[in-house]
């Protein structure tokens, strides 16, 4: 009975299971295998051992890559917290106004990259683009938002910011109906300001979604590529080349299928291990809050 | 001078008003219970006081300062509220200094005062705990203690005992009865709940239909119900209202016959009555007794017993169809579907005119 109980139970998780091994188990192995090997596309390649991270421990390209990730991360992910913060609260009221703001600010995010960039292909670019011309009318002369090496990552990062608004606010809105109203009655009983109001009920009430938000975005910033990949290409001479874009040209430019697996699990363990920490900084001040 | 003053409040959500010209003056220490059906505007009335609520016309005045323009933390007055409202990421002083923090109170001051609440309500061993470690009752006592810190001139208290279970409800009734005895402030409670009202309360302002219906001391309530609504709201199992003509008598007492043909001579003085139709006689349990043949003023077809133990309430059907509810001892020996007789106290009766209103016994005066 109890036996076969186990394996009608599997059935159930099993076509999960099998699309799970096959998707991400195996190519994470896979990816891991392939980093130990010179390897192309055109046969198995030999072992290599430590060999490919020798060489990126030694790469100024990669680790350029790396800093340019790491610092449009830190570009995007505190603005990018505040401002849907800011939003969600600007908007989290039941009007019908209110709903079409919320839905517009919510479209940019189911906008391909493409689109994206494209876009702000057309306000960056400093002869005709938006910014130019605004630039020209103050009488300013137009900057090469683009080609400048000091601009071309604050103009990724704005560029990513306006793309990844739309879930962060749904997640503070979603943040913000759990707090009970009468939570804010009692507050202003309580002779609060709304500052105090803010600081002392919303935020620590927002915690746990101001950490989610954080470490998505973090994740998925370290991961940015489509923006440096068609804003740029990486330029001007490697000025935003991001890691994923150095994984994507090493793999499918040069066909260095290990040196770039090797790249590809380098950047996974530094997610796992910033994730990982966020976790366990913020887990213990958000535990044993649920309930009122 | 009264301590709290309503004058001619009205209140209007879009085009459904909730409460309509509502007047009403509270003496200082007073303990007023708001009792009524929801949506009787009770709750409304309590926010509007608070300053939860705005209210489109008419006064609140506290000790003869107008207060309804104020925001609620510069009133002077506290709430407890229905689901509590604790903060959840505070500990238990923590929840109670808030609100003293923002009115610059001094720290040693403050840690003084949650001592003097946390050993009134004797929640001190769980001053450095969160809400959510606390059981339900607890967290009323923090509700409750974060009130008392404050040192209010009025406590307003929304259902306070409705998220309790029935033992511990039993419990804090008397305990909120007894803390009303310690603490010097008014007190007003919202709540549907006939007993706690009339337990607890030095008056209740019985509301319905954005109105209030009337405002007095329990036992009036019970005794002399100004209007049929009163007369059925409050009192467990309600009042009997039958339908009833006024009949020629000797005497200063007004006589009605039932629609089932008998006579009840009431303490009501006729001339006191407006003529016309529409009497309704109004029969609390206990003025209805199960009675032997002989004694009995009329009969009734047996529906329901109720057992509580030391009584018993017998739901019974008039020759008229007419439900009437009566009372016989604990140990009652009526059965379902027997015809008994019912001997009808019309000394205890009331009667209601066709506008609704309420006339009593003279002897209750």
């Amino acid at each position: 009975m109890n036996g076969e109980r186990d394996w009608r139970g599997l059935l159930f998780v099993g076509p999960f299971l099998f699309l799970y091994s096959v998707i991400l188990v195996f190519p994470l192995f896979r990816g891991m295998w392939l980093s130990l090997h010179r390897v192309d596309l055109f046969g198995d390649g030999h072992f290599v051992g430590a060999g490919n991270y020798v060489r990126l421990a030694h790469d100024p390209i990669f680790s350029t890559s790396l800093m340019n990730t790491f610092k449009v991360t830190l570009m995007v992910v505190p603005v990018l917290t505040v401002l849907s913060l800011l939003l969600a609260l600007a908007l989290n009221n039941a009007g019908r106004g209110a709903a079409l703001i919320r839905g517009i600010f919510f479209s940019s995010a189911v906008l391909s990259v493409t689109i994206v960039t494209l876009i702000w292909r057309f306000v960056l670019a400093p002869d005709a683009g938006l910014l130019g011309e605004l630039w020209q009318a103050m009488g300013w002369e137009p900057l090469a938002f683009l080609s400048d090496p000091n601009l071309v990552l604050p103009s990724l990062a704005i560029t990513t910011i306006w793309w990844s608004l739309g879930l962060p606010m749904l997640l503070f809105l979603a943040g913000l109906q759990q707090i009970p109203g009468d939570m804010y009655e009692a507050a202003a009983l309580d002779n609060a300001s709304r500052w105090g109001t803010f600081w002392r009920i919303t935020v620590p009430a927002l915690r746990r979604t101001i950490v989610l938000v954080i470490m998505l975005q973090t994740a998925a910033q370290l991961q940015i590529f489509g923006q440096a990949q068609l804003l740029t290409g990486g330029g001007p001479s490697g000025a935003s080349r991001t890691a994923v874009l150095f994984l994507f040209e090493t793999a499918f430019g040069r066909w260095e299928l290990g040196y770039a697996s090797a790249a590809a699990e380098i950047l996974f363990l530094i997610i796992l291990a910033v994730t990982l920490a966020q976790y366990f900084s913020t887990g213990r001040a958000t535990g044993g809050q649920s309930g009122r | 001078m009264p301590s709290l003053e309503l004058s001619h409040v009205r209140k209007a959500y879009g085009a459904t008003p909730v409460l309509d010209d509502v007047s009403l003056a509270m003496e200082e220490r007073e303990f007023i219970a708001f009792l009524g059906p929801s949506g009787s505007g009770k709750s409304t009335l309590l926010r509007i006081i608070a300053g939860l609520e705005t209210l489109d016309e008419g006064e609140v005045r506290l000790d003869g300062e107008r207060i309804d323009t104020l925001p609620p933390g510069e009133r002077g007055v506290a709430m407890v509220f229905q689901h509590y409202a604790l903060y959840p990421h505070m500990s238990v002083a923590e929840n109670m200094a808030f609100g003293l923090r923002n009115m610059k109170v001094p720290k040693d001051e403050i840690q003084s005062r949650i001592a003097e609440a946390a050993r009134i309500l004797e929640i001190e061993a769980f001053l450095e705990r969160k809400p959510v470690q606390l059981s339900g009752g607890q967290r009323q006592r923090v509700a409750i203690g974060r009130a008392i810190v404050k040192h209010p001139k009025i406590f307003l208290l929304d259902e306070p005992l409705s998220n309790l279970d029935a033992a511990l409800r039993l419990r804090t009734r008397l305990e909120l009865a007894q803390l009303r005895q310690r603490v010097e402030a008014t007190f007003i409670m919202v709540t549907h709940d006939q007993a706690e009202a009339m337990t607890l309360a030095d008056r209740i302002v019985v509301m319905n239909d954005r109105r209030i219906q009337q405002v007095g001391p329990p036992m009036e309530i019970y005794g002399r119900p100004a209007n049929t609504f009163v007369a059925r709201f409050v009192g467990s199992p309600a009042m009997t209202l039958a339908p009833a003509a006024l009949v020629a008598s000797e005497g200063p007492f007004a006589t009605v016959r039932l629609g089932d043909g008998s006579e009840v001579e009431t303490r009501i003085l006729r001339d006191a009555l407006p003529g016309g139709e529409g009497l309704q006689l109004g029969l609390r349990p206990e003025s209805v007794a199960v009675a032997a043949a002989g004694s009995a003023t009329t009969v009734a077809k047996v529906q329901l017993v109720e057992r509580l133990g030391e009584r018993s309430l017998v739901y019974a059907h008039l020759a008229d169809g007419l439900q009437i509810v009566a009372e016989d001892e604990g140990l009652s020996r009526v059965k379902v579907g027997e015809t008994v007789g019912l001997r009808i106290d019309g000394g205890a009766a009331h009667l209601f005119d066709a506008a609704g209103d309420g006339h009593h016994p003279e002897a209750a005066a």
